[in-house]
């Protein structure tokens, strides 16, 4: 399985995606870069975390109208696996892949800490490596993390189950609405989450928790 | 032509940013504030100013989380 990972300006934690998704048995993973819209053949997309373009104007607003974010845009609408890490997260939501949209935290603070994630839904293609009501340790690090979206809208999410993560043990960190970590499109092929699953894959920095989502990915992928 | 747009975040959303703004006034002696938010003000030169709502609608507002003005000033 070839994983791409994109590299906008002002992106810090692609290099980390890219060792992530090496860690499953059998991947390779080569940077994408923002202003080529060749997918170059991958099997799945990983947008990952920073500061895309400055983060200027709103999170993710600017990075979403890359070149190629219009072939990801076009990739996922043929079923492609594309999963948004913290503001990858708010760049799928700004390019309209994800429902909802993030908010500053509601303490103001930039965060920086491991959470403890519950696992709402076991599916196939990005939670499928994890059992309903597990608790994954996973690290934050953002100041513009609070999920939204309108009240009908996250009745429709939960109907649809495409909660798939939550703030576990009331330690939700931002604000989030309904504690809601990460969330899926209706069709199931995108992902988005704000928690960093790239920074838990080695016992040394405290846990490997988040491997099991490149793993599901894998999986999925067969 | 000179135009600004004024963006807010939506009612009923809630705005830390005013919240702190208005729990920071009554330290510094100012009393009887309420009701703060914390917006931005685009202001640009446009050739074309009834391209203005697109561009809003497009690029310069999120309007799931905002709600927008355009004042325009020739």
């Amino acid at each position: 399985m070839k994983f791409g990972v994109i590299r906008f300006p002002g992106s810090c934690d692609e290099v980390d995606a890219v060792l992530a998704c090496e860690r499953v048995p059998g991947a390779t993973a080569q940077i994408l870069w923002h202003g080529d819209a060749d997918l170059h053949g991958v099997d799945a997309i990983v947008v990952p975390g920073g500061f895309s373009y400055g983060d200027y104007l709103r999170v993710g607003a600017i990075a979403r109208f890359s070149p190629v974010m219009e072939s990801v845009i076009a990739f996922s609408r043929e079923g492609g696996l594309v999963l948004g890490i913290c503001n990858g997260f708010q760049v799928l939501c700004e390019a309209g892949l994800l429902p909802g949209a993030l908010l500053p935290n509601v303490g103001l603070r930039f965060l920086c800490r491991q959470v403890n994630v519950e696992v709402v839904q076991s599916r196939m293609p990005f939670t499928a490596d994890m059992s309903v009501g597990e608790r994954l340790s996973i690290p934050v690090k953002h100041t513009t993390g609070r999920y939204y979206a309108p009240a009908q809208d996250l009745e429709r999410l939960d109907a649809h189950g495409q909660i798939l993560l939550k703030y576990a043990n009331d330690g939700n960190p931002n604000g989030s609405s309904n504690d809601i970590a990460g969330v899926s499109n209706e069709a199931g092929n995108v992902f988005g989450l704000m928690p960093h699953p790239e920074h838990a894959v080695d016992p040394l920095t405290g846990s490997t928790d988040g491997l099991k989502v490149f793993l599901s990915m894998a999986h999925a992928h067969g | 032509m000179r135009a600004r747009v004024l963006v807010r975040p939506k009612a009923g959303i809630l705005d830390p940013q005013g919240v702190a703004v208005e729990r920071a006034l009554p330290a510094l002696g100012f009393e009887g504030v309420a009701n703060v938010h914390v917006g931005r003000l685009i202001e640009l030169d446009v050739e074309d100013p009834s391209q203005l709502d697109a561009m809003c609608q497009k690029l310069l507002v999120n309007p799931l989380i905002e709600d927008y003005e355009i004042l325009e000033h020739s």
